[in-house]
């Protein structure tokens, strides 16, 4: 077993009987909820727009060499730059010496998830560079040393009591209140000083579009537009996957995202920027530079069968409607990209052997699927995963020889006749011991939670044999 | 069409849950059919394939489709099950001599309350259950076969039964499969959020169309002490009137 998997096993156990927590992400995915279901309704025909953004992105993903040149082409054509980086060190390189030969000191970062995939944060900071997170949900774990909790809402795991101590202890030890509104005038407060003295603000990208040549960026605090306009330098840090075609195609994107996302028609600010400031323009960047990110996702445009994982808009509904991540939370899969899309796409980016483990932490109930907008089969890629970890030889031998033991038996009807009945008769002299829940039982795992299985004397087929067959009695 | 439908009994209702296949089996009997139960049937596969071991189940699978195809009509008492073999079935033979016979098998099994309500246009089947019921919709018979409305047709036209709805119906059990060993405290937590929602509806009992999520969801009542009961939907329209 992996660390990561050890890591994921311990945290789910404490993090599924934690009720506290649990009645914290209860409450929060109550009222998205209620919010996206609002927001659906408004939408006249929601099957008909995932279609659309399916088809779409199967369009941008099928043609993305096409469109990464055609958006490259005219950033440059404006006088923008354009880093193609291979992974995360090389694109977290890039932003470093840039800053440094710029003599940046500090950083004010708008939301991107891409930048804690690739660990950017940290990467400034060892150079000596102040980085402010800006979004309100990550200055808040950026304070506590944490990444984010959700990719919507990065503390949904937060009460506000313990954000306002949070406060006390790393901004003022004066902070009088835990409204919301007024936690939010602080940090307004400090965060207005870090927007006029950065050199740089860095954020991330919604979408990229190709005909216009723009970045797409949707905020809904504000914060994206102080990052990309105040600093002389905004760079843009993305994943290549993020294209759309054609700059109609946000009519549908900009309302299906927010309504995913939080159940707005749309979200707050909706930014397009194609470059730095052009003579006469009275605010924007002096220098514009677009980071395209692929860190393994090339990896996965060469795989027909899960290229449509590539399709994700990190709209979080997935994540949201999860059973699983409602009952372990975000943290627990110890990955940048939590919930169903994270544990289809991580082992991909991050490593199968590392894992895939997170490929068998689902039920494969299918709610992810049902509710994503790009209409990714997110429950069926795990199963993929799953068979491609077993293909791999990555799976545990006594599993191995569990599986190969029952196909023999499966094969031969008396065999598994036999099996059956053997065991339904072991465990039962077993538990006619009192053994039920021990160490001797095989159930034991099942039965530490749950009251034991039933075990008739007599199987279907044997009452069917005994004459259930032909004249209608059960036996 | 054919009188006779041939049962597909999946393993762990033969060895853990037979009453549910007697049920079923009473009930198509009671609205005229004959029923037929290949006796060389075994295990759908699915164990296996959800588990990431498809060279193991494809065996499985080439085996029903042999057991099977003189079958005119497939039915199971398993929305899972049922999905195995109409939905996975033609992915996991995509280079199988009989992939062909297993699109065609695909597409004549049918889950029990879907050949019902579907096939046999039967809605009220002349159950009696002077209960309260509550019903959960188990995840592969309402996403992966799209029964939302035929267990519940079926349930309305029982004699006394009182439905109650219960809070996130859709929202999985928790049983998944291998999922309920290797995640054992997920599985139970998830479980344990299912027997509270179903304790507030007060129901006396929780029914469904997947045999493994009532299994899952009784063993967690069990351990619980909790007084509603699970019971396969052929467990409620198999009862009539005394």
């Amino acid at each position: 077993m992996s660390s990561a998997a050890a890591q994921f096993l311990r945290d789910a156990a404490e993090k599924s009987a934690d009720l506290a927590h649990r009645e914290i992400i209860r409450r929060g995915m109550e009222s998205y909820d209620t919010a996206h279901l609002k927001g659906r309704a408004r939408i006249k025909d929601w099957e008909a727009a995932r279609e659309k953004c399916q088809q779409i992105k199967r369009q941008a993903i099928n043609h993305l060499d096409r469109y990464l040149v055609q958006f490259e082409q005219q950033v440059i054509a404006r006088g923008g730059h354009v880093f193609w980086a291979e992974d995360s060190e090389q694109a977290c390189s890039y932003v470093k010496n840039l800053a440094t030969q710029r003599g940046v000191k500090t950083v004010v970062k708008s939301k991107s998830m891409v930048t804690e995939e690739i660990h950017l944060g940290p990467v400034l900071e060892k150079a000596g560079i102040k980085v402010w997170e800006t979004d309100f949900g990550e200055f808040i774990v950026q304070l506590r040393g944490e990444a984010p909790y959700h990719i919507v809402t990065p503390c949904m795991h937060l009460k506000r009591d313990q954000i306002a101590n949070l406060f006390r202890e790393k901004l003022d030890k004066n902070i009088e209140s835990d409204d919301p509104a007024y936690l939010m005038t602080v940090a307004r407060r400090i965060l207005r000083q870090a927007f006029f003295s950065a050199e740089m603000g860095i954020s991330g990208a919604n979408f990229l579009v190709a005909d216009a040549g723009v970045v797409a960026i949707n905020t809904n605090e504000g914060n994206g537009r102080l990052c990309t306009s105040i600093p002389r330098i905004h760079v843009v840090v993305t994943g290549i996957e993020k294209v759309l075609p054609r700059l109609e195609d946000l009519a549908v994107f900009w309302p299906v995202l927010a309504t995913s996302g939080t159940g707005q028609g749309i979200t707050t600010y909706s930014t397009l920027i194609g470059g730095p400031r052009r003579p006469g323009e009275a605010d924007g960047p002096e220098e514009f530079h677009v980071v395209l990110v692929d860190n393994g996702r090339s990896r996965l445009l060469a795989n027909p069968e899960q290229r449509e994982v590539l399709h994700c808009i990190r709209c979080g509904a997935c994540l949201n409607i999860c059973p699983v991540f409602r009952h372990i939370g975000g943290h627990t899969y110890g990955t940048t990209y939590p919930g169903p899309i994270g544990s289809v796409l991580t082992p991909h980016l991050a490593g199968l052997a590392e894992f895939k483990h997170l490929s068998y932490a689902s039920s494969l109930c299918g709610a992810c699927s049902s509710v994503c907008p790009v209409k990714i089969n997110l429950h069926h890629h795990l199963l993929q995963n799953r068979r491609d970890a077993t293909e791999a030889g990555a799976t545990k031998s006594s599993e191995r020889f569990v599986f190969s033991m029952w196909r023999r038996a499966m094969l031969h009807p008396r065999i598994y006749a036999f099996g059956g009945w053997s065991m339904r008769k072991g465990l039962r002299l077993l538990y006619g011991l009192g053994l039920a829940g021990s160490a001797l039982d095989p159930m034991q795992v099942w039965n530490r939670h749950r009251s034991p299985v039933p075990l008739p004397s007599k199987s279907f087929r044997a009452r069917w044999r005994n004459g259930f067959n032909t004249n209608g009695k059960a036996n | 069409m054919s009188r006779t439908v041939s049962l597909f009994v999946p393993c762990f209702i033969d060895q853990l849950l037979p009453e549910i296949a007697v049920d079923t089996v009473t009930v198509l009997r009671r609205i005229g059919y004959e029923v037929d139960f290949p006796e060389d049937q075994t295990c759908c596969g699915q164990p296996a394939f959800n588990t990431g071991y498809w060279n193991e189940a494809r065996p499985c699978a080439e085996h029903f489709i042999r057991v099977f195809r003189n079958a005119e009509v497939i039915v199971c008492p398993s929305g899972s099950c049922t999905t195995m073999v109409r939905k996975f079935y033609p992915e996991l033979l995509a280079n199988s001599p009989l992939l062909k016979e297993a699109k065609a098998i695909a597409a004549r099994t049918f889950e029990f309350s879907e050949f019902l309500v579907k096939v046999a246009e039967r809605t009220d089947v002349g159950a009696y259950f002077p209960h309260t019921v509550t019903y959960h919709a188990s995840c592969h018979g309402l996403r992966e076969l799209g029964l939302r409305d035929e267990p519940r047709q079926l349930l309305a036209k029982v004699d006394s039964l009182r439905l109650i709805e219960i809070a996130r119906f859709d929202e999985c059990c928790g049983f998944g499969g291998t999922f309920a060993a290797k995640f054992a405290d997920i599985s139970a937590a998830m479980g344990n959020s299912k027997a509270e929602n179903i304790a507030a509806t007060a129901a006396e009992f929780v029914t469904a169309i997947d045999p493994s999520c009532l299994l899952h969801v009784q063993g967690i009542l069990g351990k619980r002490k909790a007084t509603a009961r699970a019971i396969h939907l052929a467990g409620i329209l198999a009862q009539e009137k005394p």
